[in-house]
């Protein structure tokens, strides 16, 4: 008997899933091996003897073939079990879920906000095109592309912070705030909404809003430059022309005929620009001293510590992996020939 | 963020700054010290494994030893802390340490000496990175229960033949020195691991602050502990911030969000030193940087080039340019604050003096290779030291690489010159003359890897002997002429190039008092400043 639509499709979706997942493994676990670093040296430092170095090479399963440390590996993985991080002993699923949601956070609004001013800017951007909206359009987005994220992270600090102190410093709350609100989310501005505390929401907006916009400047200057493109393809289409004969408000024209019929691209880049931000800016995160997943796995590469670095890599896979997927059900939402 | 960024961020900010002179404007509580810093080193707090910078620095405020060194008083050298007096055997081997009264940990548990039995022989059981510092007395998992002991509530430690008494008790002073809290240790025991699990998270010790939390990579809070023996600190909680960057350190120093900020680069270190209310300390630190001549090069291993090359280095012109404020010009093994340590820095830049001793030598056309690790100052004093050596007819070719690979090379004998950095383990003397002049064996078979002067090929001429002397004269100020008669020697015969000691640059805001990051023997403390 044949298998129903539904169950065949969540099969196919769930199938290929696990492929990729296993594929992503396997790359970077044999990365992680073949890398010119000693992870023992990276635990005992230069000056162990070698019985601590021979001891902490078994310790770490060192001395097994490396299909046999990859199949350990993958049975860990699949009980959520990344190891333990080799140079702060502790479990890295528990670092993951402390990094993680504070790039989430971080990346949730730099992409609203990315959103929120740059589909706009690109749509108007179309409809004046060779105006002067259309000229600034274009230029924000040249400074967006060209401007080393870095530079212009510190000029906003020393500016904001520094200078007019509109905005809170490096780091994701002010000391005094620090662990006051309890942790559910690990998302400090729900944590503190969920627990009434306005103070440390305030706070911790404060903090968040500076590199959140940086970032969202960033999405902005793509989002806006593919918006403009697809609109002015959608925008010279017939049906467009036969709307405006018609008699149709420019407004409807617009939004109603043309944006409609480009929200499924536009679902593509915002998803793509939504998941190099989750992959955590490591630049962003150290000048904001943002304890991210970007920066975390950026130190864990640098110091060997494999496990820790095989871990953030699992959690960037699965998030591009989810991502596709929400686009997928979007699509099918948006384009009924998706269906 | 790579050199060239660094360089980028730095410039533009430096710009920036200098257009926009910023004033303090806030200020943190007055029972609270703020400190940013880049504590991306700590891999545990557990003072029987741990061996990095800011690790040591928790351990140093958390766990009190049987002596310290006083932070406001350190040239003094070791002091009685939870021992208050120790007696040696006639034969120089045992040393007994009576155990102050009435002092507890941070749970409430008396501190004994059974305590500090366990925590000395806990640190050679587990074997961990610093327990060389213990074994090299002899002690081991297998004897340990005999040669570290308690009789009549005393602590009776024997060594397997006689040490000076300060060699010892310097060490003790280490990190690994800390006194940990035997009950709470072993009741969070796992698989017999002497609750090393535990401990590499969480504090048991009896020192003037309890660790609160070790946030990897975001913070280390820790809280005062109001029944210390000496005295509740004043600064009753002190936040260590995980900064990466100079330039956000110099920001959150100059909006007064943190009291201290100890990672600045030299120009914001300028820049925050014109911030009105901020004011920048100096401490030298241990680090030195240095040259090695393999002994095995045949022109490398004549005492005239030897000599020459020490000409061929220009001191001040480093020291007052890109390396101005952050090392200091230093010409021996032994930092300066060191027990022993000598400030004889004979040598200057003289390219005809060089001339002088290479002709003598009869060298003509020599051609090196100089392995640096990829770190930009180690880079900036080789390509110095290579445009030095072209005025007097040597060819010096740089190979730059990571790590891993130059270390691999220096420490199998096979680079004609190694540049590079050296920080001392513990603060005794012998830390680095038991490296840079000790050499017992000089064989290749031998394999003396963690000797400086056997990945050189130096057999010493005779300084390894008076090495072994000096550690163990027991009259303190003998032993400190023994390091000033052998670093004489070294400094004219050795073939290293001893060049700068690092100095440490904290900007601080000028209501702090007392601040002290441990000079070249120890560690930050936090227990003695006032605001």
């Amino acid at each position: 008997m044949p298998l129903p639509n539904w169950l065949r499709t969540t099969l196919l979706t769930l199938g290929s899933i696990a492929v990729t997942l296993l594929g992503l493994l396997f790359v970077t676990f044999v990365i992680g091996r073949v890398m010119p670093i000693d992870p023992v040296l990276a635990i005992v430092g230069e000056r162990a003897s070698q019985s601590t170095y021979d001891a902490v090479f078994q310790e770490l399963g060192l001395d097994k073939p490396l299909i046999v440390q990859f199949g350990y590996y993958i049975w860990d993985v699949i009980r959520l079990d990344f190891g333990t991080s080799l140079l702060n002993a502790r479990p890295v699923s528990e670092d993951l879920a402390r990094v993680f949601p504070a790039t989430l956070e971080l990346a949730t609004l730099g992409i609203f906000i990315g959103i929120v001013l740059g589909v706009p800017l690109g749509v108007v951007a179309a409809v004046r095109k060779g105006s002067w909206i259309d000229q600034v359009a274009r230029v924000v987005a040249l400074v967006g592309y060209s401007m080393p994220i870095f530079w212009l992270g510190l000029m906003g600090l020393l500016i904001f912070y520094g200078i007019l102190g509109w905005v809170g410093g490096p780091g994701r709350v002010g000391i005094f705030y620090v662990d006051v609100v309890p942790s559910v989310t690990g998302m400090i501005l729900i944590d503190a909404a969920l627990d009434g505390n306005w103070d440390v929401f305030k706070n911790a907006f404060s903090h968040i809003i500076l590199p959140a916009s940086l970032l969202g400047y960033y999405s902005l200057a793509y989002i806006s430059r593919m918006t403009r493109s697809f609109m002015l393809e959608q925008l010279s289409a017939e049906y467009i022309t036969t709307a405006r004969v018609k008699g149709m408000s420019e407004w409807d024209v617009v939004w109603k005929h043309a944006f409609k019929n480009i929200r499924v691209q536009l679902i593509t880049v915002i998803a793509l620009s939504y998941a190099n931000l989750l992959e955590g800016s490591v630049l962003t995160e150290i000048i904001f001293s943002w304890p991210g997943i970007g920066s975390y796995i950026t130190t864990a590469l640098l110091s060997a510590d494999m496990n820790a670095v095989l871990g953030g890599t699992v959690v960037v896979g699965l998030i591009f992996i989810m991502l596709n997927i929400f686009s997928d059900l979007l699509y099918k939402v948006f384009d009924p020939r998706a269906r | 963020m790579n050199v060239f960024t660094r360089l980028l961020s730095g410039a533009a900010l430096g710009l920036a700054v200098s257009l926009t002179p910023l004033t303090a404007t806030a200020e943190t509580p007055p029972n609270m010290l703020v400190i940013a810093h880049r504590i991306d080193d700590i891999t545990t707090v557990d003072p029987a494994e741990s061996f990095e910078f800011a690790g040591s620095d928790i351990s140093r405020n958390v766990y009190s030893r049987l002596v310290y060194l006083d932070p406001m008083d350190l040239e003094a050298g070791y002091k009685p802390d939870l021992a208050t007096s120790w007696e040696v055997s006639e034969d120089g081997k045992t040393i007994t340490f009576t155990m102050r009264e009435g002092v507890t940990f941070h749970s409430g548990n008396p501190v004994r000496a059974e305590d500090a039995a366990f925590s000395l022989r806990r640190a050679v059981m587990l074997d961990k990175t610093p327990a060389f510092i213990l074994a090299q007395f002899g002690f081991t998992p297998e004897n340990a229960e005999e040669t570290i002991r308690v009789e009549d509530g005393k602590l009776v430690i024997t060594t397997d033949k006689k040490y000076a008494t300060s060699f010892v008790l310097n060490c003790l002073t280490a990190t690994i020195g800390g006194i940990v809290d035997m009950e709470t240790v072993m009741a969070n025991e796992v698989d017999g691991d002497m609750g090393n699990t535990w401990l590499k998270t969480n504090s048991a010790g009896s020192g003037p602050y309890k660790l609160d939390s070790w946030k990897p990579n975001e913070s280390v809070t820790l809280s005062s502990n109001p029944d210390y023996y000496d005295g509740a600190p004043t600064m009753e909680r002190v936040i260590v911030r995980h900064v990466l960057e100079s330039a956000s350190q110099r920001l959150l120093l100059e909006r007064g969000d943190v009291d201290i900020a100890r990672n600045l680069n030299p120009e914001d270190v300028a820049g925050a030193s014109a911030t009105d209310g901020i004011k920048i300390e100096d401490e030298l630190k241990g680090r030195l940087m240095y040259l090695a001549l393999n002994q095995k090069h045949p022109e490398l291993s004549k005492p005239e080039v030897r000599q020459a090359f020490k000409y061929l280095i220009d001191y001040e012109g480093m020291k007052n340019s890109f390396l101005s404020g952050q090392y200091t010009i230093h010409q021996n093994f032994l930092p300066a604050t060191y027990l022993g340590a000598s400030d004889e820095n004979p040598f200057i830049y003289n390219i005809e003096k060089a001339k002088e001793l290479l002709a003598e030598a009869g060298v003509e056309n020599l051609e090196v290779e100089i392995g640096v690790r990829e770190a930009q100052e180690r880079i900036e004093i080789g390509q110095s030291f290579q445009n030095a050596a072209a005025q007097a007819g040597i060819k010096v070719n740089i190979t730059v690489g990571t790590a891993k690979q130059i270390l691999a090379r220096y420490r199998a004998r096979e680079l004609d010159v190694y540049l590079g950095a050296w920080g001392p383990d513990y603060p005794d003397p012998q830390t680095n003359a038991g490296t840079f002049a000790y050499n017992p064996d000089n064989s290749d078979e031998a394999n003396a890897t963690g000797l400086l002067a056997w990945r050189n090929s130096w057999d010493t001429g005779g300084l390894t002997e008076k090495v072994e002397a000096a550690v163990t004269e027991g009259d303190r100020d003998k032993r400190v002429q023994m390091y000033l008669d052998i670093q004489a020697e070294f400094r004219e015969t050795s073939p290293f190039v001893v060049m700068f000691q690092q100095i440490e640059q904290s900007a601080v805001r000028d209501n702090i008092a007392n601040w002290s990051t441990g000079q070249a023997v120890t560690s930050a403390a936090y227990w003695q400043v006032t605001k």
